[in-house]
């Protein structure tokens, strides 16, 4: 009954806050917003026994938005003006593209047999984790660093001094 | 005596009162939370004491030594004096960012409070990812720092920002993967169970004699994390004015000033923890309350290391605090993050006893850091043979 009572409140603030992010004028506004959500998804693991999840879901995502805010206030006009705005001319191709991303992750959700299970975390879920990213998922998750790897030599390809 | 027992003791005594098993919780909960809030704040005022009279004394100063005994009522005249100060907000400023920024400061350091274990068991939340929960926090003061940058509008304290940015990140990656090393060695996140996992050997099983080169690049990173000399270039004066902080006066400014110290005694009790043993000592476990004093103890010792350095050595340049970091701590911290990996597992798949794994650890942590040492010597005498490198060598006339 709490737990529902508090989820129900967790999640309607984090909703907000991800309205807030879409609509903010300010692109700052939009990054704190940003935060928000985050935190609250964090809120939302830890309701659910995932504390692994919801402090890895801090550390990855607060830390990112801050390079990600330094680098919108270094990219964009104004910034530091009342008014910088978040909208340009390709405002109605990003809604589109959005709403087909929507769409297309709702459709991949609905299709996908999740099995529901209700049972209590394992006490050991951070072990079993671990176990689980370097032996059995092994090669699906170096394929990722090799592919994060490679975005960050193109980056720093792009952006060299030539 | 076990510390513990006070606090069964008490859920007992509420128990016996008739109040429901909800409300002891709850109740039990609340005063832990006082307790270490209170402990804390409290703390800041000594700590800054402490500071303020080793720096003086390292100086050939006396430190502050006009209120109270020893200048000891200094830190309440001081906070009294910015209580009175007028609160100053910029009137082009971002109103709400503003004043979040100075809280959210506090916020981050007073939750990382949470899980530092004080003695065995006696931790404020003893979840079992302590030490990525740190991270955790951690990241969040970044927020707070870039937030006052951006929401004073004011062109240093946007610049101080972007190098709260700069350094915090750069140097969180390799006190990230310093920190995942007690971590692999105890195998627990739990950070009451990396200090009990340093208790064989009669002290010779703390990390820092079976990990010295990862304790040093702790040192040297947290000096960085913590903002303070020679990484301080966050408030460097004489580059950008005060940083982020610029534009707060009074009360919000010493908001600021409070985290800052607490910051350096969490990254002081983080070291103690991971590296010194946390609680560990002759007789603790006979008597668990003696674990309380050789925290402290350890962790003050720290704190004053800490303060030795920021009193003794002048500030980097920007240009060499981000390469050291990139070029000499990330590196360093990898080869040692593997070396530890790859040694615990062969000691795991072989039953090595502690003493012959922890002997193999040591002789990789001196190999690490002499092959470190050489690479920067020999960069450092090339960089001084071309300063000297004259430009005309003048020559004598031949007779």
């Amino acid at each position: 009954m709490v737990g529902q009572v508090l989820f129900i409140l967790v999640a309607a603030i984090t909703l907000l806050m991800a309205l807030g992010a879409v609509v903010a004028k300010n692109l700052f506004h939009a990054a704190l917003f940003l935060v928000g959500v985050f935190f609250g998804i964090a809120v939302l693991f830890i309701l659910l026994d995932a504390e692994f999840l919801g402090v890895a879901q801090i550390v990855i995502y607060i830390g990112a938005i801050a390079t990600l805010i330094v680098f919108a206030i270094m990219l964009s006009k104004n910034v530091m003006g009342k008014e910088a705005g978040a909208y340009n001319r390709n405002w109605y191709a990003a809604m589109a593209g959005a709403v087909f991303l929507f769409l297309l992750l709702a459709w991949l959700l609905l299709k996908a047999p999740f099995q529901m299970v209700s049972a209590d975390v394992p006490a050991d879920a951070i072990t079993q984790i671990g176990q689980g990213l370097v032996g059995t998922y092994v090669v699906p998750f170096e394929v990722a660093s090799v592919l994060l790897l490679v975005a960050l030599v193109g980056a720093i390809m792009l952006a060299r001094e030539r | 005596m076990d510390l513990r027992s006070i606090g069964e003791a008490f859920i007992a005594w509420l128990q016996g009162l008739g109040i429901p098993q909800g409300w002891v919780l709850l109740i039990n909960w609340l005063l832990g939370t006082l307790i270490i809030l209170g402990f804390a704040l409290t703390l800041a005022l000594v700590l800054i004491w402490l500071e303020r009279k080793l720096a003086g004394r390292i100086q050939d100063r006396l430190g502050p030594n006009r209120v109270g005994p020893f200048g000891l009522l200094q830190p309440i005249a001081d906070a009294l004096k910015l209580l009175t100060k007028e609160d100053i907000t910029p009137a082009d400023a971002d109103r709400i960012t503003y004043n979040l920024a100075p809280i959210i400061a506090v916020f981050h350091i007073l939750m990382m409070f949470a899980v530092i274990p004080f003695a065995d068991r006696v931790v404020g939340a003893n979840i079992n990812v302590g030490v990525l929960y740190l991270m955790a926090f951690g990241a969040l003061g970044t927020m707070a720092m870039l937030m006052a940058g951006w929401a004073s509008r004011n062109k240093y304290a946007l610049l101080g920002g972007f190098r709260v940015v700069a350094q915090l990140f750069s140097y969180e990656i390799p006190i990230a993967m310093v920190m995942m090393i007690p971590v692999l060695l105890v195998g627990s996140m739990n950070l009451n169970e990396i200090a009990r996992g340093q208790g064989s050997l009669f002290g010779l099983g703390w990390f820092v004699w079976v990990m010295p080169a990862a304790f040093l690049l702790y040192l040297v990173a947290a000096l960085a994390e913590g903002e303070r000399a020679p990484f301080d270039l966050l408030e460097a004066e004489s580059e950008i004015v005060a940083g982020y902080n610029i534009e707060y006066s009074a009360m919000k400014f010493a908001w600021f000033y409070l985290a800052f110290f607490l910051n350096t005694w969490i990254l002081s009790a983080v070291a103690a923890t991971l590296f010194l043993g946390g609680w560990q000592g002759p007789f603790v476990d006979r008597i668990p309350a003696l674990g309380v004093v050789y925290f402290f103890g350890k962790t003050f010792f720290m704190f004053f290391l800490f303060a030795w350095i920021r009193a003794t050595f002048p500030r980097l340049r920007i240009d060499q605090m981000m390469a050291f970091c990139w070029k000499v701590l990330v590196p360093m911290s990898l080869a040692l993050l593997l070396g530890a990996a790859i040694l615990v597992k062969l000691g795991q798949q072989l039953a090595w006893p502690f003493a012959v794994t922890g002997g193999l650890l040591f002789v990789m942590n001196v190999v690490v850091l002499l092959v470190t040492l050489s690479l920067l010597g020999r960069y450092t005498r090339t960089l001084h043979q071309q300063q000297n490198k004259r430009l005309f060598t003048p020559e004598l006339p031949r007779l």
